[in-house]
């Protein structure tokens, strides 16, 4: 019988308590569990970022996070990111330069971008798309994307 | 996926210093877990079936960071593959392990690979154990005996025995790793290879740090990744470079030696052939310092 292990900690601000079994992924955990299938499995490998989340400010791959290591700590995912009233300035960002096509990529892509922005102080067009090679989109091309984040993040050029 | 192959996992552990952690690995029946980006899909795959208890060594004080003293460098097992990339005392003392870090996988990897992983799970592809074979470096085993914690130190050159393979024990923990701070002059680099800059397993790559004395080699270590079953030391060639003067002739000898020393295999990334050949462009352009490493 596989172990299963009661852990606390804070999802999109709020405090959540939840009974997990030892080897299941956090990508696992939120979607199937709590709902929030914003967070997208697409490889399930670490490979294309769709599955992007926030755990104390850092990215990580939610697929290969095992969810027993939520305990403590501090989630965010594209749920938690948009306030009552208004989308985060990244989403908008997205939406105005049309950044999307099926849409599938772009909570793992919005999240990283985030993450980039928040912790890349002077954060270059270069040190954006190095940013986001783990981010994969199949549909077209990066070039809205790029230029969205640099719209949100304050890059110039 | 049968759950036999998968393995068992009835008991979690998160313990919160090293000594609770290598008790609850004391009877051999603990499974590491540190930053997970090879352990989840390997279980999951039943390449590294659970043995029991996984054992969340995140929450252990202490092991994550690099400190100098005395002359040594000390990398906790925790490190992760960013801090690497960031760390001051890295840039300044031994870039070299920063350069690699900018070359492997993606940011959200980075930031939950540990360097204490990379070590344990002894890929013959694992890239920060290409620089540390070259710095010489060692690792610290932690394990429970007799009601105490013991401490052994291992070279990382003999540590791997195979593809996933090591002399570490089901009951040892990998604490750190060190290395004596390089002296002034000493030069290390890294390559690797792959169709693109990110999330790539190396096709080939390697490491070297070497002192150039007046135009004289002297302390060559070459360490290479993806040749052979394990990381490898590159002793031949090493050799045959310490103490000469670096030029053409020599920088060609050395290619020779070199594809004589790997044993890759075909896989989906490459054949053996491409590699050798790889392998010897690589040891061409670390000794060339062409900058394009
Ligand atoms: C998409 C993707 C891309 C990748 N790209 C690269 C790359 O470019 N280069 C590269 O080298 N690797 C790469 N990897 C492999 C992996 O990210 C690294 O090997 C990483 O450093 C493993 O560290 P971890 O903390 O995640 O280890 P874990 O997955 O937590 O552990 C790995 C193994 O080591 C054991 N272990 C971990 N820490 C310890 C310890 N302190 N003591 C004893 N045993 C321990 C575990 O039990 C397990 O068997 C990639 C993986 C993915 C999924």
């Amino acid at each position: 019988m596989t172990a299963k292990v009661e852990i606390e900690f804070t999802l999109n601000g709020r405090p959540r308590r939840v009974t997990v079994p030892a080897d299941m992924s956090t990508l696992t955990l939120l979607r199937e569990e709590l709902g929030l299938t914003g967070s997208k499995l697409a490889c399930g490998e670490g490979e294309c970022g769709a599955c992007t989340i926030l755990v104390d400010g850092v990215s990580q791959n939610a697929c290969l996070m095992f969810a027993v290591d939520c305990a403590g700590r501090d989630l965010l995912t594209i749920e938690g990111l948009r306030t009552e009233d208004a989308l985060h300035p990244m989403q908008r960002a997205f939406v105005d330069h049309g950044a999307i096509q099926c849409g599938f990529c772009m909570p793992g892509m919005i999240m990283q971008a985030k993450y980039l922005a928040d912790t890349t102080p002077g954060l270059t067009r270069e040190g954006m798309r190095r940013g986001l090679e783990g981010n994969v989109c199949r549909c077209t091309g990066y070039k809205k994307v790029f230029d969205a984040v640099a719209d949100a993040a304050g890059i110039d050029g | 996926m049968s759950p036999q192959a998968k393995g068992t996992l009835d008991e979690y552990r998160a313990p919160a210093t090293l000594a609770e952690a290598a008790e609850a690995l004391a009877d051999g029946k603990g499974t590491v877990l540190a930053g997970g980006t090879d352990l989840m899909l390997q279980a999951e795959a039943g390449k590294t079936p659970y043995r029991g208890r996984l054992v969340n060594i995140r929450r252990v004080a202490g092991l994550r960071g690099v400190t100098e003293d005395g002359g040594t460098i000390r990398i906790g097992a925790l490190t992760t593959v960013t801090d690497l990339l960031n760390d001051p005392l890295v840039a300044e003392k031994a870039p070299v392990l920063a350069a690699t870090a900018d070359k492997f996988a993606s940011s959200q990897i980075r930031n939950a690979a540990t360097v204490g992983g990379n070590i344990c799970n002894a890929s013959p592809a694992g890239d920060m154990i290409l620089p540390l074979l070259a710095l010489d470096a060692r690792v610290e085993l932690a394990s429970w005996r007799d009601g105490a914690l013991a401490t052994r130190t291992v070279a990382l050159d003999g540590f791997f025995t195979g593809p996933g393979a090591t002399v570490k024990g089901p009951e040892e923990l990998l604490g750190a790793v060190l290395f004596e701070t390089p002296p002034a002059g000493r030069t290390a680099r890294f390559v690797k290879s792959g169709p693109r800059p990110a999330l790539e397993i190396a096709t080939v790559a390697a490491a070297i740090a070497m002192t150039v004395d007046g135009g004289t080699l002297r302390d060559v270590r070459l360490a290479l990744g993806a040749v052979a079953p394990t990381p490898l030391r590159a002793k031949r060639t090493e050799a045959l470079l310490e103490g000469e003067t670096l030029d053409g002739d020599l920088i060609a000898r050395a290619a020779e030696t070199v594809a004589g020393e790997v044993n890759p295999i075909d896989d989906v990334r490459a054949t053996a052939w491409y590699r050798k050949h790889l392998v010897t462009i690589y040891v061409r352009r670390l000794l060339q310092d062409d900058g394009k490493g």
